[in-house]
């Protein structure tokens, strides 16, 4: 008896030190009609809609043929471009969706394979292919949760405006010839405004959080992108130059021809001005080295620390289509876009294989690097990166002027510097190639297996 | 690389200078970096001034972990305090429990018989090879360098798996106990053990390559938080991070306990190979070189492993006679050092407990004004402390 | 040096210092006033034979049978390898000694630390503050007489 009535605390804790109370969230007006629709009729609709998915999806798409039809025959003929429009944003939104989830799924995947383990390998019937879906569904699922001394109108504005000009920078993006929203003649500016934007939203959300971690963070991504704007505007500005259009279908365009075509080989600062800008791209998008703003050693998460649920997301999602964009806008301009490095291969395929092989880079880079600090990223940026890049465009500039019929001499030796630049890039992608077949070849020597090996039983 | 001199000016200057306009607010900003924060290794608090990002002042708060050890150890018997001694440095508690099982066999004048002695050497070099990879390896965390952690516990693991076949534990062990080890390894236990070694000692030149020589790393780690010997020794820092600072200063040479006396092994020391003597780097290295050395040790030592006993006739209760002794070995962390008082009775009448990290974080706030708030990670994660023993 | 040179050659130089001395058995120690206590250990740390310069630990020791408190400090000199303790015992009820942290700075946190648990305050301290108890915590928890508290800021304990 003595002993049940020790087990039962005497008094009740006396203040609530340790008792966390949770407001009781209560659904009111469309909410709530939202929620007792989806508790209704989700049981038994959402089978349906499964069931018939397929069926639905053709029906959609002749229906809205039909209608597309019907309308710009009989009664507006303006209006076929509209829905086009509309067609096109949401398929451009779908595919960033698409970049983004594979993206995250990816980096795990590639991490894991990088750190000798397996990565996400249960969710899904193949690899853990379904693991980003199913991170979405929890986030979504979370408490959306707002610091109490946060800002709060900014708070909840941030994730947007990190998220929406990610997206439109796409709008401007090439994938082939007419595989664009809108063909731009100043496509390259607007894509780097776009991509500029970003930091607002960063800046915005650090702030708002009302935490100094997030503060530190949001200061960093503000000097940092600021800074790295300039070497990788400047290392553009050099292929621009050489080409003479800021259009990035034009762009794309006059790289058609083979590999020996592309930019990237048709001199040494050019060729050089692809590294530059890569690497200041990887600053522009927080990526490591470069992950200062967010260094989670530092400062716990740096600008989304208070973040959480749908928000954080819209932060994640940010990032991955910034990282996606920089290597197409690398892509579209220094490795010939969606040509292909034989002639007459010109293919979308092309461009996103590209562009998919520099992301891959970018996580390739990120597991391997440790971070480095924000004096050195300046130092690097002020110091080195900016009067090289000033170099490069300079050193193109020339190379331009004297690479034509009229300077006989300096035109044949351009040709053999292009054909040896080529013949570098080929040497590069071999050595890659090589390394990643040495590896598949002695994939069972990695690790891994060794330490399953010694375990009993094994 | 020693051109790399950082200079920073403190700001109130501005102030005089009439720079900044008056109506602008400056001030310090405190910065509350703790108890959950990932790179202070556990629940360590430190409240930091900046300025930016510079660092003006650090100080550690502690006590998130304080689990009264010596209050404890007061109302248990000997026997009964071993398994508290492994919570203290939860990365090194086979060394734990050699210091306390030695601080009191020296007490209690209790022989060991050679089989234990040198099975407590295999066991404690082991563990020092497994927290010095939980050391490096989270170092290259604190820097931002992922994948060295994982390939670090990849190579602890197996030391784990070592530890749980000879004593059934893979964190806690309480396998060396008052009057030798607790019983006796498993039949070929000794083979796999330098299967081990075969294949951790090329690694060591994998985690070189990977970190300790790469050209951030060494950027971020050298020339910061320099500590030289004299501050070294005058705070009372031992182990990798008073080697760190230059000076060949083990314990396992200085006094040998156990057959430490018996076995050829190196002190590495820091040279400054980047930067200055005692700084980051430096500490970090001596760690991985002391892991070449301890391997070198346990080779030697399985050699000589002949079979034996691996107990001491002692009692189940063990009576120590009046008296007290302080007794220290050499942790991966520093010196771990048992003050034990006994008053003729079953249990310490007073059991103070010397934890290395104890000591060696004593010497943050010295080294951290001027520093970078990055550096600030840099720097605790080289001192490598373990809240367990700093809270004990 | 060997304890007992080290005990003779104190003995030499600070004989008004040196209540008594153990030069055998596991702990080697000479036992100092509590007056003397900061002259020994700058003697300690700064002679050239003996170089003391490490100090690897304070323990504070209550005795309420004697009533009196002991601490134990133990150096260890990184250049010539010898080890020794001296012992300073103050009064329990009102224990207070010399701060030896501008000869050791390691002492700082030691003597914090005997402070918190044991109560011992030491004068001339740069930061005399408890180290791994709260601020505001009853009492020093090392003590052999320490009754544990039932409330703290509202928590109630279980006996």
């Amino acid at each position: 008896m003595n002993q049940t009535a020790n087990i039962k605390p005497q008094t009740p804790l006396g203040q609530a030190m340790f008792v966390c109370e949770r407001p009781k969230v209560e659904y009111r007006g469309l909410s709530l009609k939202i929620v007792q629709l989806a508790t209704k009729w989700g049981p038994i609709g959402i089978p349906l809609l499964l069931r018939f998915a397929w069926g639905i999806f053709f029906a959609a798409l002749v229906f809205v043929i039909a209608f597309v039809w019907v309308v710009g025959r009989f009664i507006n003929p303006l209006l076929p471009w509209f829905v086009r429009d509309v067609v096109v944003v949401v398929g451009l939104l779908a595919f960033v969706s698409i970049v983004a989830i594979i993206g995250i799924w990816g980096e795990r995947k590639v991490s894991g394979r990088i750190q000798s383990r397996l990565g996400p390998m249960r969710t899904g019937a193949w690899h853990g292919w379904a693991q980003s879906l199913a991170d979405g569904l929890k986030f979504v699922q979370k408490e959306d949760l707002i610091p109490q001394d946060a800002d709060k109108p900014l708070f909840r504005l941030a994730p947007y405006v990190a998220l929406v000009p990610a997206f439109c920078a796409y709008l401007a993006i090439p994938f082939g010839v007419g595989w664009v929203f809108h063909d731009s003649d100043v496509g390259l500016l607007f894509v780097l405004a776009m991509l500029a934007i970003e930091v607002l939203g960063v800046i915005m959300g650090g702030w708002a959080s009302n935490s100094k971690w997030s503060l530190y963070g949001a200061m960093r991504e503000g000097c940092q992108l600021v800074s790295y704007e300039i070497p990788m505007g400047l290392s553009l500005v050099a292929a621009v130059a050489w080409l003479g259009s800021l259009s990035l279908v034009e762009l794309g365009r006059a790289q058609d021809g083979g590999w020996w075509s592309w930019l990237l080989f048709q001199n040494p600062f050019l060729f050089a001005a692809f590294f530059t800008y890569y690497i200041a791209s990887l600053a522009s998008c927080k990526r490591s080295p470069f992950d200062l703003p967010e260094g989670e050693s530092e400062l716990v998460a740096g600008f989304h620390t208070e973040y959480s649920g749908f928000r954080f997301v819209m932060f994640f999602f940010a990032e991955y289509m910034g990282m996606f964009a920089v290597s197409a806008v690398a892509t579209v301009i220094f490795l010939g876009g969606w040509n292909s490095p034989v002639p007459g291969l010109a293919s979308p395929l092309w461009f996103v294989i590209k562009s998919t092989f520099l992301v891959w880079v970018q996580m390739w880079v990120r597991w391997t690097l440790p971070r480095i600090r924000i004096d050195q990223v300046m130092h690097a940026c002020v110091k080195y990166l900016l009067p090289f890049t000033l170099l490069l465009f300079v050193g193109s500039s020339l190379w331009q002027l004297y690479d034509n019929p009229d300077h006989r001499l300096f035109e044949g030796f351009a040709a053999v510097v292009r054909f040896g630049l080529g013949c570098l890039g080929l040497l590069l992608l071999g050595l890659y190639f090589a390394g990643a077949a040495y590896g598949f070849y002695h994939r069972n020597q990695l690790v891994g297996q060794m330490v399953r090996k010694h375990l009993p039983g094994a | 690389m020693k051109e790399i001199e950082l200079q920073y000016r403190h700001p109130p200057d501005l102030l005089d200078d009439g720079e900044i306009p008056s109506d602008i607010r400056t001030e310090e900003l405190v910065l509350n970096m703790g108890p959950q924060h990932p790179s202070t290794h556990g629940v360590l608090r430190v409240v930091l001034q900046t300025d930016g990002e510079l660092v003006l002042g650090a100080t550690p708060y502690m006590g998130y972990l304080h689990r009264c050890a010596e209050k404890i150890a007061e109302k248990v018997t000997y026997r009964q305090f071993t398994p508290y001694t492994d919570r203290l440095d939860y990365l090194a508690a086979m060394n734990n429990n050699l210091g306390f099982a030695l601080a009191v066999e020296k007490l209690g004048g209790i022989e060991v018989p050679p089989r234990a002695d040198y099975l407590r050497v295999i066991f404690a070099e082991l563990n020092r090879i497994a927290s010095h990879l939980m050391a490096t390896g989270s170092y290259g965390l604190d820097m931002g360098a992922f994948t060295p952690l994982v390939y670090c516990f990849r190579e602890r693991e197996w030391i784990m798996d070592l530890f749980e076949a000879a004593c059934g534990a893979r964190l806690t062990y309480s396998y060396i106990t008052i009057g030798g080890v607790r019983e006796d390894v498993p039949e070929g236990w000794g083979d796999k053990c330098r299967e081990f070694l075969d294949y951790f000692e090329p690694k060591i030149a994998e985690y070189n390559d990977l970190l300790s020589f790469n050209h951030i790393f060494i950027n971020r780690t050298g020339n910061v938080g320099i500590c030289p010997p004299e501050l070294a020794v005058a705070y009372g820092l031992t182990g990798p991070c008073l080697r760190g600072s230059g000076l060949a200063w083990d314990l396992r040479k200085a006094t040998p306990y156990c057959r430490y006396h018996e076995l050829d092994f190196d002190i590495p020391v820091g040279h400054g190979e980047n930067g200055a003597v005692g700084d980051c780097w430096d500490r970090y290295f001596v760690r991985v070189q002391e892991m070449v050395q301890s391997v070198r040790i346990i080779r030697q030592a399985l050699d000589k492993l002949a079979d034996g006993p691996v107990q001491a006739k002692v009692p189940r209760v063990v009576k120590l006679p009046a008296g007290e002794v302080y007794y220290e070995v050499e942790n991966p962390r520093g010196q771990l050092g048992f003050h034990l008082v006994s008053d003729g009775g079953t249990s310490p009448y007073r059991l103070k407990i010397r934890g290395p990290s104890f000591c060696n974080l004593s010497v943050l706030p010295v080294l951290a004004p001027n520093c970078l708030l990055a550096d600030i990670a840099a720097l605790l994660g080289s001192i490598d402390v373990v809240m367990g023993e700093v809270d004990r | 040096m060997t304890p007992s040179d080290i005990i003779a050659f104190l003995q030499q130089h600070h004989a008004e210092s040196v209540v008594s001395a153990v030069a055998d058995g596991p702990y080697p120690h000479a036992l100092v006033k509590a007056e003397g206590l900061a002259a020994v250990a700058a003697f300690l740390k700064t002679q050239p034979r003996l170089r003391f310069d490490l100090l690897r630990c304070i323990s504070a020791i209550d005795w309420p049978a004697k009533n009196n408190i002991e601490l134990a400090y133990d150096v260890i000199s990184t250049s010539l390898g010898h080890a020794f303790a001296i012992k300073v015992v103050v009064d329990r009820a009102d224990p207070r000694v010399e701060s030896v942290s501008t000869v050791w700075p390691a002492a700082e946190w030691h003597e914090r630390e005997a402070f918190d648990l044991m109560g011992v305050e030491f004068l001339h301290h740069p930061d005399l503050r408890r180290i791994l108890m709260p601020e505001d915590w009853p009492g020093h928890p090392l003590r052999k007489d320490y009754q544990d508290i039932v409330e703290y800021r509202g928590l109630k304990f279980n006996p």
